[in-house]
């Protein structure tokens, strides 16, 4: 039988890893739900995204630097703490998500 | 910080939610459109509490709902507005747990559930200070006010 070869298409026009911006957090990117830069990292990426959005920077990074413990990034579908974390290579048409932890309840004093 | 309407459909789902949770905590999504003088929220989808162990305190919605979440609002042309949980026993105040999870923008509903139904619903947003300040329901009916 014949097989037909298919040509995957990106929904990236462009050879660079893209971020998908989570609603909460696109007050500071003007609006945009997604972000290309050059990177080879998720660490750079992220870097790129801060200094050109440095708005968002408080509630995604620490003052140290290091992301918040309530911000999740995944390549695809991967969760970055199962791969190699922030070091997480990228290769071009990567798609990285910032994904806000959502949880909460009564736990601890109320305000 | 703009008011809430709600339509009342809607924030039905998410009081009897809550009350059928109870004494655990309930969660989930609200979707709508931010206009210039208010939020109008039009829909809302219930999630599971993925918490470990006790629920009564505690609620966590998943990552994978979460993507969901945004995907439903992207496919529907809503925004993703906010986020619900309910108190049981408790008032609709956020917790200091809440605070330090909260992101800006979205809107923070909570439901206090006592045992014979939903007691009162108060809604709460960060401000640039990341402090809660709570935002007005236009359409809450008069039972459910503090």
């Amino acid at each position: 039988m014949a097989r037909l070869t298919c040509n995957t298409i990106s929904d990236n026009p462009s050879t660079m890893p893209t971020l998908i911006i989570p609603t909460p957090l696109r007050k500071f990117t003007d609006g945009q739900g997604t972000f290309s830069a050059p990177a080879d990292t998720v660490k750079s990426l992220l870097a790129s995204l801060a200094e050109a959005h440095p708005g968002l920077k408080p509630h995604v990074f620490e003052d140290s630097g290091v992301l918040r413990s309530f911000i999740r990034v995944y390549v695809g579908d991967e969760d970055i703490r199962a791969l190699q974390g922030e070091d997480t290579p990228l290769v071009e048409r990567d798609d990285v998500s910032i994904i806000p932890a959502i949880a909460g309840g009564l736990c601890g004093s109320t305000l | 910080m703009l008011p809430l309407e709600i339509q009342p459909d809607v924030l039905k789902r998410m009081t009897s939610r809550a009350e059928a949770a109870f004494p655990n905590e309930c969660c989930g999504f609200f979707y709508g459109a931010e206009g210039e003088v208010k939020r109008a929220i039009t829909a809302t989808t219930a999630v599971d509490n993925h918490k470990e162990g006790d629920q009564r305190r505690r609620f966590e919605i998943s990552d994978l709902d979460y993507m969901k979440a945004e995907r439903h609002a992207a496919k529907e042309g809503l925004t993703l507005l906010g986020v619900y949980h309910s108190h049981p026993l408790h008032p609709a105040i956020p917790s200091e747990y809440d605070n330090a999870v909260a992101m800006p923008f979205f809107s923070y509903l909570i439901v206090s559930v006592q045992p014979e139904g939903t007691a009162h619903v108060r809604s709460w947003q960060l401000d640039d200070s990341r402090c809660f300040q709570e935002e007005s329901l236009v359409t809450l009916p008069e039972a459910w006010r503090v």
